[in-house]
């Protein structure tokens, strides 16, 4: 029971009107973007952990990684990992930059569509 | 850097695994344990590279703004207005609040995923020990508990997830590092610690044989002080039954036998004869209250005295003349946005007066100051830091009265 619980109402609001300092808008963003800064840390230590205890169990020395040069195959391999992750990032400008260049005629909403197609008249021949 | 220079260099928060685990304290994943890390060092941040800059944002234009409209500030709330207005502060505050958000969620999610087996602790605790927690169901949830949760928790002290469930007082203890990076020390009894040093100080021959703490929630400041007059009789108490139970099995797996836990508001203490004890605190309480409740507590603190008996209680300093207004009003932040709402008008109180009206004379007030007091082995000594965090600092006043015999 407890975890669903948990789920629920771990990120529960505390009674009392809450303050908005910056436009809610930005507020509303700046503290996801606070939350993801500080699951990036957690994430950053877990690392940190896993690269010292295989340090002291003598898998790994700590210099090596700061020396690791990954061979050119590597190298790619990381390099597209990493054009993936921005690209997935940054949808929200591609789709925007997409929208600019097709023009107002290419950009119908879909509750305009919704309309349309609903018509007895099939407007097909338009 | 290598290793060495960051020993020596280092100043900061310890690692949390330097928190003392108790025979209650929740179980934590590693995540769990660096999201606390990750929060004591932001707060640290926020205070010590984020919030100086306010009063250069305050000196370098909002002051002269005001003056250039012809304004003037008549006092902090004044000053705290025009500080909304400006952009640095907007930025410092909604981090603030965030960081604090955020302490909240991180210490819920450890007490609540694991609310069942930290109930099931406290009550072979509480089923161990008759006697040591005496409720009291006609006790009512005071207004300015219930009105808007302190400091962000959600639930505040009082509120349980299913009958026995003490998640809101895991969380609250769990998180107090966060809150304070490691200011408050191992238990978090940096306050108590601070109060028992000033009193050995202050009132050598005091031999306390019955102690009462009102509004003692974890018990975290009252413990040291049990346990340096182990043959006292000691008695805490709070309004919030999950806070007491919690406190009980905290302090009994810690080995502090001589604390009984009673449910009782501050204000109201007729279960207590006149005359009941030599010593009665609150610590770092008064601003959680109301003006009439305060007022009540003062009046019940005298009657349960006995002459020659001393009370005292432990806040952050009251804004007087000297205190200038920028002060006041970077203080009055935790009254607003931190859901603190009697802070403001506590701080501006005659607190003297206070006590004088309770029936305490003049000559027997009792005013001073401590600094918690922690192992600086591992944790930072609010003594060395010449800082400021407004209202968040580890340095307080202590107020009280000595009853005539």
């Amino acid at each position: 029971m407890t975890v669903e619980t948990a789920l629920a109402t771990a990120s529960a609001k505390a009674a009392g009107k809450r303050p908005y300092f910056l436009a809610p808008e930005v507020e509303r963003v700046m503290a996801i973007a606070m939350a993801i800064a500080q699951e990036l840390a957690v994430a950053r230590a877990r690392i940190d952990t896993l690269e010292r205890l295989l340090e002291r169990k003598g898998l790994l020395d700590h210099a090596e990684i700061e020396r690791f040069t990954p061979t050119p195959d590597e190298a790619a391999q990381r390099g597209l990992w990493t054009q993936e992750y921005i690209a997935r990032v940054l949808r929200i400008v591609q789709q925007e930059a997409e929208n600019a260049a097709a023009g107002p005629d290419a950009d119908l909403a879909s509750e305009d569509v919704a309309v349309e197609v609903a018509r007895d008249a099939p407007s097909d021949s338009r | 850097m290598n290793a060495t220079d960051t020993k020596t260099r280092y100043q900061g928060p310890p690692d949390y695994r330097t928190v003392g685990r108790h025979g209650v304290f929740p179980q934590t994943t590693h995540d769990e344990i660096e999201r606390f890390n990750y929060l004591a060092q932001m707060n640290r941040h926020l205070a010590t590279r984020v919030l100086p800059s306010v009063r250069t944002v305050f000196e370098k234009r909002v002051a002269p703004r005001v003056a250039a409209a012809g304004g003037r500030f008549a006092n902090r709330h004044d000053v705290r207005k025009a500080l909304l207005r400006d952009p640095y502060y907007q930025t410092w505050s909604a981090l603030r609040r965030m960081t604090m958000e955020q302490r909240q969620q991180a210490g819920r999610w450890v007490a609540v995923r694991q609310a069942e087996e930290l109930a099931a602790k406290v009550d072979r605790a509480v089923t161990d020990d008759p006697g040591g927690f005496v409720p009291d169901p006609a006790v009512k949830i005071p207004r300015y508990v219930s009105a808007v949760d302190h400091h962000c928790m959600p639930g505040s002290y009082h509120t349980e997830l299913f009958p026995g469930d003490v998640s809101a007082a895991s969380n609250y203890d769990s998180g107090i590092f966060a809150t304070t990076g490691g200011t408050l020390g191992r238990y978090s009894d940096g306050g108590g610690q601070a109060l028992l040093r000033w009193v050995h100080h202050n009132l050598p021959e005091f031999e306390p044989r019955d102690i009462l703490d009102i509004g003692a929630t974890l018990g975290h400041s009252l413990l040291p002080i049990a346990a340096a007059y182990p043959r006292a009789q000691v008695v805490a108490v709070d309004v919030s039954r999950p806070v007491l139970r919690y406190a009980l099995a905290r302090a009994r797996s810690l080995g502090i036998g001589n604390v009984r836990f009673v449910q009782a508001d501050g204000a109201d203490l007729s279960r207590f004869r006149d005359s009941s004890f030599d010593w009665v605190q609150t610590t770092m309480f008064l601003h959680e209250l109301s003006n009439p409740s305060m007022r009540a507590i003062m009046r019940e603190s005298f009657r349960v005295l006995r002459p020659g008996g001393v009370v005292l209680h432990v806040e952050q300093p009251q804004y007087t003349k000297a205190m200038p207004l920028f002060e006041q009003a970077m203080r009055d932040w935790d009254a607003f946005y931190n859901n603190e709402p009697f802070w403001s008008t506590m701080h501006e109180i005659d607190l003297a007066g206070l006590m004088i009206d309770a029936g305490f004379k003049k000559p027997d007030l009792i005013h001073g100051a401590a600094t918690a007091i922690v192992d600086r082995d591992v944790f930072p000594d609010a003594a060395d830091d010449r800082g400021e965090d407004y209202g968040r600092k580890a340095a307080w006043h202590v107020i009280g009265a000595r009853k005539a015999a």
